[in-house]
């Protein structure tokens, strides 16, 4: 077998030669092949990814293992993670979103953690497409099937749709649990001795080489990738989740890992290299479900809902009981060792044996990097195309618009309130969900904002991650870190690599200088077909804590009579506005650049607002601008409102403008000389008052507020 | 008074009903792992929770309703002790025959978790008569079969025997039926009784609307007041 067939490069392959003082045989060098892959190494982003904040007041765990923890307070940590799993949902829509979900579950039951949210990034083609309507239905399904079933609640998420992901959609699986800080779980506390065990699925030939699959761009040939999805049992994965969650609360594992990308090679050679030890695997122990299995196929199946437990010899019969009463596969598999090596042997015959290092640290690749060189087009915007004739037509078609429309059709598949937590679930700008047994409240928001990383990686970056802190702070919550999913292209296009490398400087400058420490993450590369490549597309999920969940300052809260206030600029930038895509067809033009002690001046009051309740409803401007932005909170709020403000430059950037830290308040009239006072030293104006059953704008236009609501609600209904 | 909540592999709504439970009434709760043969502790009430047992991967509560506990459940029942299923509960209920009917996939074919109104069709049973007849209340729903079947002559005996406990309802215009079911159920059915009036199956999920700070209302917190009075009034069995 040549090394190319396993996907190294020759420089790779000599210095694997080199690491082992021999060359591998085949069974070693399939090994090599995957854990070197773009998807379990990461060996093109790692020197970008450290330049990541990663320390915090909060954090327990940061990036290294399965999940990131952070501390809610009263001994409560909170792991969590998003990770993508874009190319199988490509594939094989339903299977391949399904899955992604029972992934990400498993890295929070491997922090010990029991999984208590999830929420999905989901990246669609033109809506109008029959081949992403089609897509769209199997991932919705996929997702639902299994988190509902798992009994997982889908608390909110965030659903975009442009035609630069016509071919290659993107799911991004996000998932959170709660875990006791002293019953906390990890990959790196095995010790020499102690025994390995496979839990849960048999393992089959689905989803093998998932891994070198999902690191290269999709072609026609991945339509023959099928046996590379692999199937989901969510059924299987509640028992794994209440047995692993029994056998944690028993103190019954030393060490745990669950069972992602290259299976049971990844799991068992990290736990091996973190712990600092070594393994002996005997490939005859593993359970199987299909006759003449390959050991290259064995190690590198990706069977789903299994995981991989750490147990001391003094253990072993408790946890086979506690196996044997939800009825789940168990099995030794191995012991750990003082060797360092990572060893195979069927029937007692050694056939694999490697420097357990090898398998985890593969040598770092360093892409060139150039600017694209239609960048200064990307950035150029034309203001004379989009002037509103009719604002009312456009306000209507930016609520109605597939990316501004109400995705309730989405979301009402999704169970968002079994575990009897969700305090906001769903169509909220901000999730929020109990600590369990205290008033706290822990608060997630979810961001993207592709359009602005293309017109303008480094600051559309930036305003992606202020985006998702702004959202916190309204609430009234402290942030507590972040989790980031890296959607990118091929890495090995120079223009390519630039819009990463810019997109990463701008998440770690914005949490760096805005103290928001990155705890855990995923990235995907390689997103593009034969037809063109996806807008870069790094997402976020920020989470926020409140010491009292009475303290959270909602949105669509709104009541008759209110004045409305908005904080920040009267106007953001059109450039890679919603508003400017719809009306030019493809993103132009630039962001808002950062101000970072312009958010922390933000920041400050709008904690301080929710905390002294000075107003009854909040909501951060986002796509769509002031306008969507007044309008959702009138849907929301189902009730009217006056609008009273002038533009600055024109009415449409006043309408729909973007960027900045900007929000829109609605406060009681007693509490108005308050709110003033907390929000001295930053812009704030009023801008009209909350009442009726008319959405009116300055004697310009007057809509119904039935017709904003028919437009909002139908808009995601067409032809589905 | 004595709870008893059955888990089957594949509940995933057990402890939120324990919650519920908990916090209104009062009682004290067991849950009961499905290979049970028997309760420890002889329960007032039992409740088969939401969930997807064994999967559902036969048909929603069908192997569920094979389980060892269930004929403990039965004996329960048949004694007259309070028996109530919830969504992947009442699909047990049908499945062991212990209430008349089946729940079908929705007319959406897809999985619906929204919050709901449902009428207080009649009050001359263990679990609302702390209602007043013909109150709409509001429980969150969340399944994928919820649509109510039964053949029509079954119907009308279910209809003249005043078993439909709950019916799918507008909140504005307080009418009840088939077209404010958001499953497509018969007649608008969302729950229903036996003759006694001791056992009760329904598909919105009462213990979703029970705490004040969740998200999902307090309209629960009647019903189980209702379970309550009853006890009040007739005492543990």
């Amino acid at each position: 077998m040549g090394f190319r067939e396993v996907g190294l490069s020759e420089q790779e392959y000599k210095h694997a030669i080199e690491l082992m003082g021999r060359e591998p045989n085949d069974l070693e060098l399939e090994l090599i092949g995957v854990m070197w892959s773009e998807h379990c190494s990461y060996k093109s982003t790692r020197p970008l990814l450290r330049t990541y904040p990663s320390k915090g007041r909060y954090v327990l765990q940061g990036q290294g293992e399965n999940a990131g923890v952070v501390d809610m307070g009263e001994g409560w940590g909170f792991a969590f993670k998003v990770e993508s799993h874009n190319h199988p949902s490509a594939v094989a829509p339903f299977q391949g979103a399904a899955t992604g979900v029972g992934g990400i579950i498993r890295d929070i039951i491997a922090m010990g953690a029991r999984p208590a949210v999830s929420m999905d990034g989901l990246f669609f083609g033109d809506p109008e497409n029959r081949k992403t309507q089609n897509l769209a239905k199997g991932i919705v399904e996929g997702i639902g099937a299994y988190g509902n079933a798992v009994g997982v609640p889908i608390v909110g998420g965030k659903t975009f749709y442009s035609s630069s992901y016509n071919d290659n959609p993107l799911v991004n699986a996000f998932s959170a649990g709660f875990v006791r800080i002293d019953k906390m779980a990890s990959s790196q506390t095995a010790k020499p001795g102690d025994y390995a065990l496979l839990l849960g699925s048999k393992t089959g030939r689905d989803g093998i080489a998932g891994a070198s699959f999902a690191s290269r761009e999709l072609d026609e040939d991945s339509r023959a990738s099928k046996p590379q999805i692999q199937i989901g049992d969510p059924f299987e994965e509640k028992l794994l989740i209440e047995c692993c969650m029994d056998l944690l609360d028993k103190n019954l594992i030393a060490s745990m890992q669950d069972m992602g990308a290259a299976g049971i090679l990844s799991s068992s050679s990290e736990i091996a290299h973190k712990s600092g030890c070594g393994i002996d695997i005997q490939v005859q122990k593993i359970p199987l479900r299909e006759k003449d299995m390959a050991p290259w196929e064995i190690f590198l199946s990706e069977s789903q809902e299994r995981m991989l437990l750490i147990v001391e010899q003094e253990q072993i019969d408790a946890v086979f009981a506690m196996a044997k009463h939800y009825g789940l596969d168990c099995a030794i598999v191995g012991i750990m060792t003082d060797t360092h090596r990572y060893k195979v042997f069927k029937d007692e015959k050694l056939i694999a044996d490697l420097p357990v290092g090898i398998l985890g640290d593969a040598p770092e690749i360093y892409w060139t990097s150039q600017i694209p060189a239609d960048i200064e087009e990307r950035r150029a915007l034309d203001l004379s195309g989009l002037k509103t004739c009719s604002p009312e037509k456009d306000l209507l078609s930016m609520i109605g618009c597939a990316n501004g429309a109400s995705k309730h059709r989405i979301w009402e598949q999704y169970d968002s309130m079994v575990q009897l937590h969700t305090i906001a679930g769903p169509g909220n700008p901000v999730a929020a969900v109990e600590v369990p047994e205290t008033r706290r409240a822990c608060l997630l928001t979810m961001e993207a904002e592709p359009f602005k990383c293309w017109t303008d990686p480094y600051s559309g970056a930036c305003e992606t991650m202020a985006l998702s802190m702004r959202g916190l702070w309204a609430a009234g919550a402290d942030i507590l870190g972040m989790t980031n999913c890296l959607n990118f292209a091929s890495p090995e296009y120079p223009e390519k690599f630039y819009e990463l490398k810019e997109c990463i400087r701008g998440l770690a400058d914005t949490c760096r200088e805005l103290d928001c420490p990155v705890v855990s993450g995923n990235v995907s590369l390689y997103n593009e077909t034969a037809e063109g490549r996806i807008y870069p597309t790094p997402l976020v999920v920020t989470a926020g804590i409140l010491t009292d969940r009475d303290q959270f300052l909602a949105s669509g809260t709104a009541r008759d009579g209110d004045i409305l206030y908005l904080a920040g600029s009267l106007e953001g930038s059109l450039g890679a506005s919603r508003y400017q895509e719809m009306k030019n067809g493809r993103p132009h033009g630039m962001t808002v650049s950062p101000d970072s002690e312009k958010e922390k001046k933000f920041r400050d009051r709008a904690v301080q607002t929710a905390r002294s309740k000075a107003a009854n409803s909040v909501r951060i401007i986002s796509g769509g601008g002031l306008a969507s932005a007044l309008a959702n909170e009138a849907i929301a709020s189902d009730i009217g409102m006056e609008i009273a403000i002038e533009p600055e430059t024109s009415l449409e950037a006043l309408m729909f403008s973007e960027g900045g830290a900007r929000a829109i308040y609605a406060v009681q009239p007693d509490k108005a000389h308050a709110f003033e006072n907390i929000w001295k030293g930053f812009p704030i104006r009023c801008i009209g008052r909350i009442y009726g059953k008319v959405f009116e704008w300055n004697g310009k236009f007057s809509i119904p507020l039935d017709d904003i609501k028919t437009a909002f609600s139908c808009g995601a209904n067409r032809d589905k | 008074m004595r709870t008893s909540v059955v888990v089957f592999p594949g509940s995933n709504c057990d402890r939120d009903v324990v919650r519920a439970v908990a916090d209104t009434l009062k009682s004290h709760v067991d849950m009961i792992w499905h290979e049970e043969k028997d309760f420890p502790e002889k329960p007032d009430l039992v409740i088969l929770p939401g969930g997807f047992s064994y999967g559902d991967y036969l048909r929603s509560g069908a192997m569920a309703a094979r389980s060892p506990i269930i004929e403990a459940v039965r004996t329960h029942a048949s004694a007259g002790g309070l028996l109530l299923g919830i969504c992947n509960g009442f699909q047990v209920l049908t499945e062991t025959k212990l209430l008349p009917g089946a729940l079908l996939p929705n007319t959406s074919l897809t999985f619906i978790c929204r919050k709901c109104h449902v009428r207080v069709e009649q009050t001359d049973n263990s679990f609302t008569a702390g209602f007043k007849a013909g109150t709409i209340v509001q429980f969150p729903i969340a399944h994928h079969e919820g649509l109510y079947f039964l053949p029509e002559n079954e119907l009308m005996e279910l209809e003249k025997n005043r078993q439909v406990v709950f019916r799918y309802a507008d909140p504005k215009s307080g009418e009840s039926g088939e077209k404010y079911a958001p499953n497509g159920a018969l007649n608008g059915i969302a729950g229903i009784c036996n003759r006694q009036g001791n056992i009760l199956g329904l598909m919105p999920h009462p213990e979703r609307a029970t705490i004040a700070h969740l998200n999902g209302g307090t309209d629960g917190v009647m019903f189980w007041n209702s379970i309550a009075k009853t006890f009040a009034e007739r005492g543990a069995l």
